[in-house]
């Protein structure tokens, strides 16, 4: 992938954050291009769930700077994040349990819809017209994932596997530059993980989006990663190919031990 | 989405209902079915459906559980009152004559309404903004508080009428018909706004803030929308209530109403509008039809509360709306009565 003359979807410059006196990340920089996809691994505790929340607004950094599409984000709110464009799933899935799939993902277009209380009890043409846009557009969605039929499911139903794929499709629906995925085939058996590498490989070829996914399965991120960065106690100790990085003696001693 | 047949056909037959409901109430008017008691019975009622619907807003659909609701309810009660009175001896205009309102009395029993609703959603505007901050218990202490120091202030001031009470209210709030229209459009405003994208936001953040704020949701705005909306409903509740009895005391707003109102939402199932409906009408007929057993009454009505929470504690309706169409639907083809119990766990969600 050369990416030399494009802008980066996302950039960070020094970011770092510190609770109390302990620096959970530090000078953490990474440059992500347009479609890219990128794996961040590193052993429990190095601080990748804390990347990705400083990296949605969860998190105020004490350190360093954020670019989306060369824009500086500054104090941004996590729905602020979610708007410009990057989204997220969690380590431990978060869906809207008593809301039907179909409820799930509509809920994620909320930010990209105009009408407003007076119209919505008046129930005007623009009401109309918007619910069943985004009744289309969830369900094409639901589709990308071949969930068009589970739609008026209760979310908390659903198979593991498939919850896991909704987490994906309502991320989607924010529209994002950037997609995090946060451990995306935990608990998943090999059938449902080979499903979700295909998942996302659609995805981001489909609708041309940048991938930054945290993952333990080595597979999984050797296989469909373009690039890898590792970290360990909150800094990284490595970046580069998946070949490069497996064979790199420094990442080797943060999974291994020394 | 179902298509556009099936939504008038539904929007037709709730319409209809709604109308045969209100033709049967004139009838019975008019043939003097509804003496004085009867009338407070239902004049409570359609207050009370209001009142539990509203609290259902923030804490069946927004999830959070607030206590001031009565606090509301008096700031409307007292605007709505003050301000018809203020028209009727200050300034003057005959709003009530012998057979019932004039044409200005309705006028002004309307825009008195909007008024006290308007007054109790900028207190509920006021009082949101810093404590939708905090959430559960915290929330909860917070909302109680604020009823209380309402209640206090009434009791304080003197144009408030004191510890002694409002009196002289005009009873502008004195045809069943007109308050039950105002009812039904109270109703009909917070059912459309539950199934828009606002009440999808509300839900959702019930459900899982911190996915809600990750897919785009601003928390804190929804949630002040939320608590504004149900205090302006609860001040308009108010305003009928102070111009029904025409007297109000700041004793009647204390805690004690505001638990009363949780109760009906609890019972009939928090986030379910038509269970709130339900348990409105049930909570306050069942005290008025225990009348006979007289020192039972209360005792009857707490265990009927004890056995719906232990058997279904979830409220009666839990989160399933009760939808007249679907019933129909039932009736009239009940091969199709498969499909239908798939399509209940929508929820609230689909219209």
């Amino acid at each position: 992938m050369s990416n030399i003359d494009t802008t980066p979807v996302l950039k960070t410059e020094h970011l770092g954050i510190t609770f109390g006196g302990l620096k959970a990340v530090e000078d953490f920089n990474i440059s992500i291009a347009p479609n890219e996809l990128v794996g961040l691994i590193g052993p429990n505790g190095a601080g990748k769930t804390t990347v990705f929340n400083l990296l949605t607004g969860v998190y105020q950094p004490t350190e360093g700077r954020i670019e989306l599409d060369g824009q500086e984000m500054k104090d941004k709110k996590p729905h602020q994040m979610a708007k410009a464009g990057i989204a997220r799933t969690f380590q431990n899935i978060r869906l809207f349990k008593n809301l039907t799939v179909l409820g799930n993902v509509k809920v994620a277009f909320n930010q990209n819809m105009k009408y407003g209380i007076f119209q919505a009890i008046l129930r005007t043409g623009g009401y109309w017209r918007e619910e069943e846009e985004i009744d289309q557009k969830a369900r094409e969605l639901l589709s990308v994932f071949n969930m068009q039929d589970a739609a008026d499911k209760i979310a908390c139903n659903l198979p593991y596997g498939q919850q896991r794929k909704l987490e994906i499709a309502r991320a989607l629906a924010t529209n994002p530059k950037i997609l995090l995925l946060d451990e995306p085939a935990a608990g998943m058996n090999p059938t449902e993980t080979a499903e979700l590498m295909e998942a996302i490989r659609i995805i981001r070829d489909k609708f041309n989006i940048a991938i930054l996914l945290i993952e333990h399965d080595m597979s999984l991120v050797m296989s469909i990663c373009e690039r890898i960065v590792v970290i360990d106690y909150g800094m990284i100790i490595a970046k580069g190919t998946p070949k490069e990085v497996a064979n790199n003696p420094k990442v080797i001693g943060a999974y291994l031990g020394e | 989405m179902k298509n556009k047949k099936e939504i008038i056909k539904s929007y037709l037959i709730n319409f209809i209902a709604i109308a045969l409901m209100f033709v049967i109430l004139m009838i019975a008017t008019d043939a003097g079915l509804i003496n004085r008691y009867v009338r407070g019975i239902l004049m409570t009622i359609f207050i009370n459906i209001i009142l539990a619907i509203s609290l259902n807003l923030t804490t069946g659909f927004l999830g959070q559980i607030a206590l001031g609701h009565a606090g509301f309810m008096s700031i409307g009660a007292y605007s709505a009152a003050l301000f018809v009175k203020y028209a009727q001896d200050t300034m003057g205009i005959t709003l009530l004559q012998e057979n019932g309102l004039t044409s200005a009395g309705l006028g002004f029993f309307l825009l008195s309404l909007l008024i006290g609703g308007g007054i109790a959603a900028v207190f509920g505007l006021i009082v949101g903004i810093p404590a939708l901050r905090l959430k559960g218990d915290y929330l909860a202490i917070i909302t109680l508080g604020f009823g209380e120091i309402i209640r206090s202030l009434i009791e304080y001031f003197p144009f408030t009428g004191g510890a002694q009470g409002l009196k002289k209210i005009p009873k502008l709030a004195s045809s069943l018909n007109v308050v039950y229209i105002i009812m039904i459009v109270c109703v009909v405003i917070m059912f459309a706004f539950v199934r828009s994208r606002h009440g999808r936001a509300i839900t959702a953040i019930r459900e899982d803030d911190i996915a809600s704020e990750a897919s785009g949701i601003p928390n804190t705005h929804y949630k002040v929308m939320a608590f504004t909306i149900a205090a302006f409903f609860a001040g308009v509740a108010g305003g009928i209530y102070a111009q029904y009895l025409g007297v109000l005391g700041a004793s009647s707003f204390g805690f004690m109403k505001s638990i009363d109102i949780l109760v009906m939402v609890v019972l009939g199932g928090m986030g379910s509008l038509t269970g709130s409906i339900l348990s409105a009408v049930g909570l306050t007929a069942l005290p008025e039809m225990l009348r006979s057993f007289s020192d039972y009454r209360m005792l009857i009505y707490s265990v009927v509360l004890i056995i719906v929470m232990i058997f279904k504690p979830s409220g009666l309706l839990g989160t399933y709306e009760f939808s007249l169409t679907r019933l129909i639907d039932r009736i009239v083809h009940p091969g199709k009565h498969k499909k239908a119990s798939t399509m209940k766990k929508e929820g609230a969600e689909i219209e």
